[in-house]
């Protein structure tokens, strides 16, 4: 079965949203997917980011990881960080629920994640950090 | 993200065009609240039409000013949703509060 992998690493600042959902969106590429697909990709990824900045490192500086795994037809990516960690993950992963209300957000990352890859899965740690775990199988291949 | 305003009547109208994510956000709601307040505006419309990606930052954004123009009793209205961007928007529940309208002139009829 076909592999490939890769890994990258950036330091907690807003402006790298963007460039992680990129980088992820190429990465995948390879596996011919639609423009619907890798839209979704990127939405998954970027909701995952953001998590990472605003929540687990509220705001401060840290380091983002992305690993990247390709098997056969499927995407795994996970995106993990060092921060505070998630106290509650099933409230956390309830659709509408934020825990900083004051930010204007709408609470709907973990589910936008959920529906726009075929898996998700949250690890966390209090004051240790978040790896959140995502696959997509592309159906193009 | 690029924004261009213009206004008709009682109705803002916001030109988007590009990214709207997290970092972008905060300063699309800031520029949008100050033009709302400048210009003393009832109606807001969204005009997504250069708008490639959202994430759910663009929820709270719409939300934010939709709250806003509800309390001086005003409507909001958005337009031009690419396929991506309006399942966003349809997880988000957000068309139970606020309709997208096939364009601008149909927007500013129905308010």
């Amino acid at each position: 079965m076909y592999h490939n992998e890769m890994k990258i690493e950036f330091p907690s600042k807003s402006q790298n949203e963007a460039f992680a959902r990129v980088v992820v969106a190429a990465f995948a590429s390879q596996l011919d997917p639609t423009i619907e697909e890798l839209s979704d990709v990127k939405t998954a990824v970027s909701e995952a980011v953001t998590n990472a900045i605003i929540h687990g490192y509220e705001n401060t500086s840290g380091t983002v990881t992305i690993k990247c795994s390709i098997d056969g037809n499927k995407l795994t990516v996970e995106v993990l960080d060092c921060g505070k960690g998630i106290e509650d993950v099933e409230l956390a992963r309830q659709p509408l629920y934020t825990s900083r209300p004051e930010l204007e957000r709408s609470g709907m990352a973990f589910t936008v994640m959920e529906s726009f890859m075929d898996t998700l899965e949250v690890e966390s740690q209090i004051g240790k950090g978040t790896r959140v775990i995502m696959t997509k199988s592309f159906k193009s291949v | 993200m690029l924004l261009k305003f213009s206004k008709r009547d009682n109705t803002l109208i916001v030109f988007m065009a590009g990214e709207l994510d997290h970092h972008s956000a905060e300063n699309v709601r800031i520029k949008i609240d100050n033009k709302i307040d400048e210009f003393g505006i009832k109606n807001l419309i969204f005009d997504f039409s250069d708008v490639n990606f959202m994430d759910s930052s663009g929820i709270g954004v719409v939300i934010g000013r939709y709250k806003k123009i509800m309390e001086y009793g005003g409507k909001v209205g958005i337009v031009s949703l690419k396929p991506n961007i309006k399942r966003v928007f349809e997880l988000g529940g957000l068309f139970k509060i606020i309709k997208e309208y096939k364009n601008i002139e149909e927007a500013i009829e129905s308010f």
